[in-house]
């Protein structure tokens, strides 16, 4: 499928993924991360439901200090 | 827009600063010299010695509560700015009561941790207000690094890579940047 991860465009080799599988897909290993689909917000806990599609809008930010 | 215009429309403009450390002290000073007409400035912590090196305070301030120091130097700056101070440790349930009215928020924590709080409970609680970032600006140098993205109404200023540490502190020139970066979106968000 292809989907739009923080901003660029990336073809990832599956049908769907769940947020977690994505990170994992993606060898994030960033400790706080804000991710959403389409523009909303799906909290830790949610990330092993909220499924991503083909055209999806995907945002995974990653937290760090420093102010 | 000639600056009787743009000071004309920011008058009655409220922007919420969470944070008045190296990014909040900077940002505020910033949008207090184009004439933001309210700055709701917020932080718990006294000013150190060591915060000198990159926040808006003066060294007779060392010992001060930032927000109280913050809002003295706003108003030797410009003194038609209606600056509220509140010396408190923000939390999801404060930042809903202290920023429902405005219209930008500037997220200026120094820990990932607050930034984390801050960003969720407000795409969660306030979908249509806009919270600008500042994340990764460690460090000197590497200009070009130091970028704004968009996610719809989060935006975020800084490199995205460079944690502040022991061996890679946070400094006046990269943090300034990020911190004005974050001010001139504000100005973007309320002069559209």
């Amino acid at each position: 499928m292809r989907i739009t991860l923080n901003n660029r465009e990336e073809i990832i080799e599956a049908d769907q993924l769940t947020i977690d599988e994505l990170i994992k897909y993606k060898n994030f290993t960033f400790r706080l991360l804000v991710t959403k689909i389409n523009g909303k917000l799906i909290k830790k806990e949610n990330r092993k439901n909220a499924i991503i599609k083909d055209g999806d809008n995907v945002a995974v930010l990653h937290m760090i200090s420093g102010g | 827009m000639k600056f009787e215009e743009i000071k004309d429309k920011l008058k009655s403009k409220t922007v919420g600063i969470a944070g008045c450390g190296g990014l909040g002290s900077n940002c505020a000073v910033a949008l207090a010299r184009v004439r933001v007409g309210n700055l709701l400035i917020v932080d718990f912590d006294v000013i150190e010695e060591s915060n000198l090196n990159r926040q808006y305070y003066f060294y007779d301030q060392i010992g001060e509560k930032k927000s109280a120091a913050l809002k003295d130097n706003i108003k030797k700056i410009n003194p038609e700015v209606n600056v509220i101070a509140f010396d408190k440790k923000l939390d999801s349930k404060s930042i809903l009561e202290i920023f429902k009215d405005c219209d930008v928020i500037v997220e200026a924590f120094d820990k990932a941790e607050m930034k984390h709080m801050i960003i969720e409970t407000v795409l969660e609680n306030f979908p249509d207000k806009a919270i600008v970032s500042g994340i990764g600006m460690a460090g000197w140098g590497d200009n070009s690094s130091i970028k704004t993205i968009q996610h719809n109404n989060l935006y975020i200023c800084g490199d995205q890579k460079t944690e502040a540490s022991e061996e890679n502190p946070p400094l006046a020139p990269r943090v300034g940047i990020v911190a004005n970066m974050q001010a001139n979106i504000v100005l973007e968000i309320l002069l559209k």
